[in-house]
């Protein structure tokens, strides 16, 4: 792992059980709302094990991360420019889920050609939140939870999944949100994250600013961000040139870990482009 | 699959884990019997023995179908997954084994399974782990047991076979107050009964021989992690270091792992796998794990039947002169009577004892006497059993522990099985008169 500090604060980055060698290409994983790095662990274990610097970060005021956590999309855009410059990164991919895929996005729209790829997993623009469970995370938190997470999954029958086999991933999720929730007693990370989401409004603007190409990596029974969800930034990307590639899961919202093998590949193969 | 809300207890109990099987079709779990399972290469053996990627190397360590019951097992209970075991003493051992080595401290209750009991007592204290032993509802007891190298709390929901109910809430305050986990053994219960991780439990083990499997048929244990304990916990102000190196520190016997930045909420689960069933190697054969979900299927069916059972025959002992003591929390008369109304509203049970008015050899007559009711170690079949705990699965213990498990030498057992219950009560009708023309 790596601790770095950060617009002042102590930043979490699980390396995938390496040091960081400058020699290599850096990959930086995004988590989303009430997530933290460790939904990332099979595929940055892998990518890190595999000629990859990476980076798994815990957003601001997020776990292991220390610091205000961001607001809005753009302010967390502006932490992952930081972030590559506390760690001296010249160059990296970002990949990004959920809520972490719109920071991605934002991210790289503003680093031009410092982001060499742009994966956006789970994604849609825009990204709006009901009121009733805006509302719920606020003031029911336990109860919104416990929505987003059924919302969040295809299947009672994940395969051998983050924990290895005999992962209940249903479990899993309620037991990270809870975690992640408690890791910031100061603010509601829960609300913030869907607040930030709800109100980010440069998506299609951003796609057409990004200087790498782009995966879209969707699941085809996602209920959180359903793939019609994403076809406006598809467009809006290809209709300004940008090398596009869209992958179609059999899966969720939850990618890693309900299809953590599929996931994988597809970043591989895409950051190997 | 799913839908709007969270699946039920009897639908997770059916399709949990375990979807159509993508290769043939077969619809039921299939027995993967099996040692190991082919790489696809030499980079996917890399991944799977580095975490890289998930899946199956040996069935020492995992095996698909007794990764279905692990999942089930972890959605009954409300964990984030499971790990099958040999059997209960297994999962307990396995349980202890992860969290802690020579020179730390367990509280646990005085009203444990007789093995347990062994456990703790004698065979760990030769590993340099000791316990202190504190009656379960000695509120008091628990805070005054705790130690600076205390590093778990340890009760069976309902104590075996005294019934004592765990105070899971205001114990597992109490363990998380001094930054330690509580373990409970919820094998008289079920999750059907009551689902320890909603009160406060961290970990929860079964001998799924019991209830889980429910007709006698194989010997396996399972445990459980809720994925609420945080394993990194307070440091120590001096060497910065928490309650808890084996998964908070790197791990020089597995890639120096450091299982809490790999798992924010899985870092037992994770060291518990890689080091337990690859150092101890207390596996479960598949064919086990396939027979125990064989039997969880009906878990909700069969628990109602217990239960409505088991108040039929409370009440007739209660009401027979010859029965001095029914000891089920269904009854006013039992101390835990109050907390398990609270904690267990569907019923504290199936396995609970009573003592006759009679000497040994009355009590004695009873049990051979018993027709339906069969004479053996076990509970939690399908069929109604019953043993006499003094001189069998509790005969170790000395008077002193036996009363603090509460049992007393006439004190008979029994499992109240899925029988009709008129033929229950007039086996026992026929036994009770048995058993005092004996003493004429």
């Amino acid at each position: 792992m790596m601790e770095l500090i950060v617009n002042g604060a102590k930043t979490y980055c699980y390396t995938g059980g390496k040091t960081f060698d400058a020699a290599k290409p850096t990959v930086v994983f995004i988590h989303g709302v009430l997530n933290d790095h460790s939904v990332w662990i099979l595929q940055s274990r892998y990518l890190a094990n595999h000629g990859w610097n990476v980076l798994a970060v815990d957003l601001p005021g997020h776990c292991r991360s220390a610091g205000e956590a961001p607001e809005t999309v753009e302010q967390a855009a502006d932490f992952i420019a930081a972030l590559l410059d506390a760690g001296k990164v010249p160059r990296a991919a970002l990949v990004g889920h959920s809520w972490g895929s719109l920071i991605a996005l934002e991210a790289a729209s503003r680093l031009k050609e410092r982001i060499s790829h742009l994966v956006l997993v789970g994604t849609a623009f825009p990204m709006k939140v009901s009121p009733a469970l805006l509302d719920a995370s606020l003031n029911e938190p336990m109860k919104a939870l416990t929505m987003i997470n059924v919302f969040s999954r295809s299947t009672l029958a994940a395969p051998p999944s983050v924990l290895g086999p005999g992962t209940w991933v249903y479990g899993a999720g309620m037991a990270l949100g809870r975690r992640v929730l408690a890791s910031n007693r100061k603010v509601n990370v829960f609300h913030r994250g869907f607040k930030a989401c709800d109100s980010y409004a440069n998506g299609e603007t951003a796609v057409t600013q990004i200087s790498c190409p782009v995966l879209f990596l969707l699941g085809a029974q996602d209920q959180m961000t359903m793939p019609k969800a994403a076809q406006g930034l598809i467009t809006k990307a290809r209709e300004a040139g940008k090398a596009v590639q869209v992958t179609n899961l059999p899966v969720g919202h939850h990618q890693m870990s309900e299809t953590p093998d599929e996931t994988l590949f597809a970043i591989r193969d895409f950051l190997g482009r | 699959m799913p839908g709007y809300s969270d699946p039920g207890f009897d639908t997770l109990a059916l399709h949990a884990g375990a979807a159509p099987d993508p290769t043939t079709g077969a619809r039921a779990v299939p027995i993967h019997l099996t040692t190991s399972f082919v790489f696809e290469s030499s980079d996917h053996a890399a991944a799977l023995f580095n975490l890289e990627r998930a899946g199956h190397v040996y069935s020492r360590i995992s095996n698909p179908t007794n990764a279905v019951f692990e999942q089930r097992m972890a959605a009954l209970e409300g964990g984030i997954g499971a790990i099958a075991v040999a059997s209960g003493q297994a999962a307990l051992h396995l349980s202890v084994a992860t969290l802690m080595g020579a020179g730390a401290h367990i509280v646990a209750s005085t009203a444990l399974y007789g093995g347990s009991q062994n456990l703790l007592h004698y065979t760990l204290r030769r590993f340099g782990i000791e316990t202190t032993f504190v009656k379960p509802g000695d509120i008091d007891g628990w805070r005054k047991a705790i130690r600076p190298n205390t590093k778990l709390f340890f009760g069976e929901t309902v104590g075996n076979p005294g019934l004592d109910v765990l105070d899971i809430p205001t114990v597992s305050a109490i363990a998380h107050e001094a930054g330690v986990p509580l373990l409970v053994d919820s094998t008289l219960t079920s999750p059907w009964l009551i689902k320890p991780f909603e009160h406060g439990a961290d970990l929860v083990y079964h001998s799924a021989t019991k209830f889980l499997s429910g007709h006698g048929t194989v010997i396996g244990g399972v445990v459980v992690d809720g994925g609420s304990f945080d394993w990194d916990g307070a440091k120590d102000a001096a060497t910065g270091v928490g309650k808890f190196p084996e998964l908070s520190q790197a791990y020089d016997g597995f890639h120096n792992m450091v299982f809490t930045e790999e798992s924010t909420v899985g870092a037992f689960l994770l060291r518990a796998r890689r080091e337990g069933l690859r150092d101890f190697g207390a596996c479960m054969s598949p064919h086990t794990a396939w027979l125990i979900l064989q039997g969880i299927e009906t878990l909700p069916l069969r628990m109602a039947r217990h239960m409505s059972n088991t108040e039929r025959v409370v009440q007739f002992l209660a009401s027979q002169p010859f029965v001095s003591r029914v000891g089920h929390p269904l009854l006013e008369s039992h101390p835990s009577h109050a907390l398990a109304q609270k904690l267990l509203p569907r019923g504290a049970g199936s396995v609970f004892s009573f003592d006759i008015k009679g000497n040994r050899e009355q009590g004695k007559a009873f049990i051979e006497t018993l027709k339906v009711f069969s004479h053996l170690a076990n509970v939690g079949d399908c069929r109604s059993l019953v043993i006499h705990p003094a001189s069998t699965t509790h005969f170790r213990m000395s008077d002193e522990a036996l009363a603090g498990a509460g049992i007393s030498q006439g004190t008979i057992r029994l499992s109240i099985g899925l029988e009709d219950p008129d033929d229950l009560i007039d086996d026992l009708k026929r036994a009770l008169k048995a058993a005092e023309k004996a003493g004429a």
